[in-house]
């Protein structure tokens, strides 16, 4: 028997706009009522919380966890996880900084002062090699992604606290003489009112939505999560797909670096440590399955700020940091508990609802959907 | 003792289990409206239908694996509920599921005795669980070590595994849903031979295949569902196949004949010397040195018992790996390199066999599997068109039949034959020059078969499509086929016209000498 019955019910949904259901509604926007509940409450906790200025600056902050959950969620479509990118991001960090000194060839005396838009691009591709490291390792040599990734997890910090000897770059300002001034412009400064980190994330999550929803490449990941062999059989380059995604998550976690580092203004190789658990956490908030082919960019953004409005608000309520490390977590753990209700528990809810109305009448058209999202819905509306 | 099988006799043939006004619904599908079927003591009821009829829907509900929206349960006169498959195995009744529920990473052993582990003195007994799998597989026919992985047997012998772990269950109702699909005609002989000894045993039986005639004859009852309603009841002794035919579908369907009144072309597809190894025993091949060529317009069927190495021919010439001598020519060209995709784009493509592991998608709607390969067809610069791709999926819904709510639908909601068709029509829609169907039938009902074969044989006859099908029924090569290959140890033992006898054919494989 096969048991993806659950995935029915969305369907169903959009296709019988009729049988409307406020409890699966409550399920499935769950990311978003979260996120309408912390707004609520931290503004009815703290004066402050609820102004544009104070939004703006959260946002920026989510811009760094927003993009790395973005990556992640492509890998975690296809199955995969990629416990690098907290790492690749201070690598990233240092790196920028490091070019931002400048680079000196000794054989010709001479002190190479790239402009920031060769930095940019240098970054990237930093990122992007580690990511082709993490899935040329998992797609042709089969290792298992948590080890690999586990693996550049150290190998890229400590290649950072080498890089800096355990040193910050504090000038990354640049100089008009050297003209490689304008790093502000990665995170810093604002335009039109917003942070540039804010727009930069909502520019990579537009690419995201097309690249899912309506390219080839999308599909493939999608099937690839789905099932791999089958992915393969239908002609899915599944390997480089595979590959294809941990060098974008790679590379957005340079990006996330250059936009943390331009934000603080200074770069230091310690920089986004754990951070690999903030955007895992966000795409599992975001409804995305861990094993793999179910997920989306919206969700995902929205998991990303839920995690960041959360701790900010914890910090602005003046909770101590160790109460905002249980909170996160109790988060983290309502979420994946309603993920479970949402694909497994569907379906053995279908089952018994089924049973209790037994009726008469053999039109069982409506009767299934209230009950099967009962449970769901009580736990919807705790978070 | 001698009380005991008059009291037996009695009983046999009275109704020990009957479903009474049986009504689910799923959404909007009504896979069952208001069902009456009866369970008889000692012998086999055999449930006939469509794709899509309800059989297995009915039999989930009569093993506790959903509840029904409407209805009563009657064990032996009371009425029951099972609200669990553990509920309905307390009262003595156990299923094997159409689509297989194996935990492909454990062993024979511990499927046969998962969730009912027999727990020793020390912990599980593991001694006695394989003392009692090797029993229980020996019974069978089939001696493999309890210890052997599932994922390492091939998918006949899973479904031996499947079985084995109904029968350690010793349960008084044993409901089979087509536990043939994947089994070679000796394999089924031993299961039939399992099946009767049950019955001697007071064991009732419910049966459900789409062979009509193997059906046929181990069952003692004959109940027909069509679109989730019985319309149709008798014994054995007064029905026949075309009693059954005419009550499934409502007309005599026939698989069709060769395709003729036109020139076939030229080899498109040339296999020389292919050569697979086997993986498990080093220095055996499972497909040794074979060599065969197709015409385009041709339909070759490749006939063989499970193990003959049908499925690792066919994998390896659609790129799966493996080969490790020969090479494979389409139209002249070396495609041996080539990727499964540049295959695929060059028009070879493999309909596999085990459509859960290999064909679909579970977590992609209907429509996103039937568009899986051919997504290029519908890519404009670089983003897909949604127009066109409702549009290709469409073609395939119509073209192969498949009965779905819709493209949205969820791949689970379709019943097993109709899943099978969404992999057929996955592949058909990349617009192929060579098909390569690995058992296409496995779990579609005669009319569906018949759909079946008179696309392939109208695409052959129309679009010079060139057709390589395997199958383990003699039946469906005498049918669309121009030319049967019989596959035996990796190697062509023999190949017939198609004016071959089932007998020949049969011999040929080496059946006659196992049975
Ligand atoms: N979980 C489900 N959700 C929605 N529809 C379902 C579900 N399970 C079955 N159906 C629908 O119920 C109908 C009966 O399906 P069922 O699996 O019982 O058919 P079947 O007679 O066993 O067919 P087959 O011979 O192909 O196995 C089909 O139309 C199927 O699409
Ligand atoms: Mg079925």
């Amino acid at each position: 028997m096969s048991d993806v019955s659950q995935d029915n019910d969305n369907e169903r949904g959009k296709l019988f706009g009729g049988d409307f259901d406020i409890k699966r509604v409550l399920l499935e926007g769950r990311a978003f009522f979260a996120l309408i509940a912390i707004i609520v409450i931290f503004s009815i906790l703290s004066p402050v919380y609820f102004s544009t200025s104070n939004f703006l600056t959260m946002s920026s902050h989510v811009a760094i966890f927003g993009l790395l959950s973005l990556g992640m969620l492509l890998v975690i479509l296809t199955g995969g996880i990629d416990l690098s990118v907290g790492s690749t991001l201070g690598l990233a960090g240092v790196f920028a900084g490091f070019l931002m000194q400048g680079v000196s060839f000794e054989i010709l005396g001479v002190v190479f002062y790239p402009p920031v838009w060769v930095v940019v691009i240098l970054t990237c591709g930093l990122g992007a090699l580690v990511g082709a490291i993490n899935g040329v390792l998992i797609a042709y040599f089969k290792v298992p992604a948590f080890v690999a990734t586990l693996g550049l997890l150290y190998v890229a910090r400590g290649v950072a606290l080498l890089m800096t000897d355990g040193l910050t770059f504090n000038n990354l300002g640049g100089s008009p003489e050297l003209g490689n001034t304008g790093f502000d412009w990665l995170g810093f400064n604002r335009l039109l009112g917003i942070p540039v980190g804010v727009l930069i994330l909502a520019a990579v999550a537009i690419v995201g939505i097309l690249l899912l929803a309506r390219t080839p490449f999308g599909r493939w990941v999608y099937s690839t999560g789905g099932n791999a062999r089958a992915a393969e059989l239908s002609g899915v380059p599944v390997k480089r797909v595979q590959v294809l995604v941990y060098v974008i998550s790679g590379i957005c976690a340079a990006i996330a670096g250059l936009v943390l580092s331009s934000q603080l203004t200074s770069a230091g190789p310690t920089a986004g440590t754990t951070y690999e658990l903030t955007a895992i956490a966000g795409v599992v908030i975001g409804g995305a399955a861990l094993t793999g082919g179910r997920g989306n960019v919206r969700g995902t953004l929205l998991g990303a700020f839920v995690i960041g409005f959360l701790s900010d608000g914890l910090v602005i309520i003046g909770v101590s940091s160790y109460w905002q490390t249980v909170f996160t977590g109790a988060v983290i753990i309502l979420a994946v508990l309603l993920n479970s209700i949402q694909y497994s528990g569907q379906k053995k809810q279908q089952a018994s609802s089924d049973g209790k109305t037994t009726s008469p009448q053999p039109e069982g058209a409506t009767e299934r959907s209230p009950a099967s999202g009962s449970t769901a819905g009580n736990a919807g509306t705790q978070s | 003792m001698n009380e005991h099988a008059v009291s037996q006799e009695e009983a046999l043939g009275k109704v020990i289990l009957s479903a009474r006004n049986i009504a689910k619904s799923f959404g909007n599908v009504h896979a069952l409206k208001a069902v009456n079927f009866d369970v008889h003591y000692g012998q086999v009821t055999t449930l006939f239908g469509e794709n899509g009829a309800g059989k297995s829907t009915l039999m989930k509900i009569l093993s506790g694996v959903m509840q029904p929206s409407s209805g009563e349960i009657v064990l032996e006169g009371e009425p029951v509920s099972f609200s669990s498959t553990t509920e309905a195995q307390r009262h003595g009744i156990s299923i094997i599921h159409q689509e297989l529920s194996l935990a492909p990473n454990l062993s024979v052993r511990d499927n046969v005795f998962m969730g009912r582990e027999i727990v020793g003195k020390g912990g599980v007994d593991y001694a006695e669980e394989s003392h009692q799998t090797r029993q229980l597989m020996e019974e069978l026919d089939e001696p493999i070590d309890p210890l052997t992985p599932v994922e390492d047997l091939r998918l006949g012998q899973q479904q031996i595994v499947e079985i084995a772990r109904a029968l350690s269950v010793n349960s008084r109702i044993l409901i089979m849903d087509e536990p043939t699909s994947a089994l070679s005609a000796s394999e089924v002989e031993v299961l039939f031979r399992v099946i009767r000894d049950l019955k001697s045993r007071g064991v009732s039986l419910v049966y459900i295949s789409h062979h009509l005639e193997e059906a046929l004859t181990i069952t003692d009852h004959a109940v027909v569902l069509r679109d989730g309603r019985m319309t149709a009841y008798a014994a054995r002794a007064e029905i026949d196949l075309e009693w059954i035919v005419r009550n499934m579908v409502g007309e005599n369907f026939d698989l069709g004949s060769p395709p003729e009144g036109y020139a076939m072309g030229d080899a498109v597809l040339s296999i020389e010397g292919v050569t697979v190894p086997d993986a498990s025993v080093p220095g055996r091949a499972v497909v040794d040195d074979m060599s065969l060529s197709v015409r385009a317009g041709e339909i070759v069927c490749i006939y063989g018992l499970m193990g003959a190495g049908r499925t690792e021919l066919l994998e390896s010439v659609a790129g799966r790996g493996g080969m490790v001598a020969g090479r494979v020519l389409l139209h002249g060209e070396d495609i041996s390199r080539l990727s499964i995709a540049e295959r695929i784009e060059k028009g070879l493509v493999l309909v596999p066999e085990d459509r859960q592991r290999d064909g679909l998608v579970p977590t992609m709607s209907v429509g996103e599997n039937l568009s899986l390969a051919s997504i290029g067809a519908f890519t404009k610069g670089l983003l897909t068109s949604r127009g066109r791709e409702r549009h290709v999926v469409g073609d395939s819904i119509s073209n192969v039949h498949i009965k779905t709510d819709g493209p949205a639908a969820s791949i689970g909601s379709l019943s097993g034959g109709n899943q099978q068709k969404v992999v057929i029509g996955k592949m058909m829609a990349t617009h192929p020059r060579v098909v390569l169907l690995d058992e296409p039938s496995r779990g579609i009902d005669i009319g569906a078969k018949a759909e079946v074969f008179r696309l392939l044989s109208e695409g052959a006859a129309q679009q010079g499509l060139a057709v390589v099908f395997s199958t383990s029924e003699v039946g469906e090569c005498l049918s669309i086929a121009h030319r049967i290959v019989v596959m035996s140890r990796g190697r062509i033992a023999a190949e017939f016209g198609a004016d071959a006898t089932k007998e020949e054919i049969m011999a040929a494989s080496g059946e006659a000498v196992v049975a």
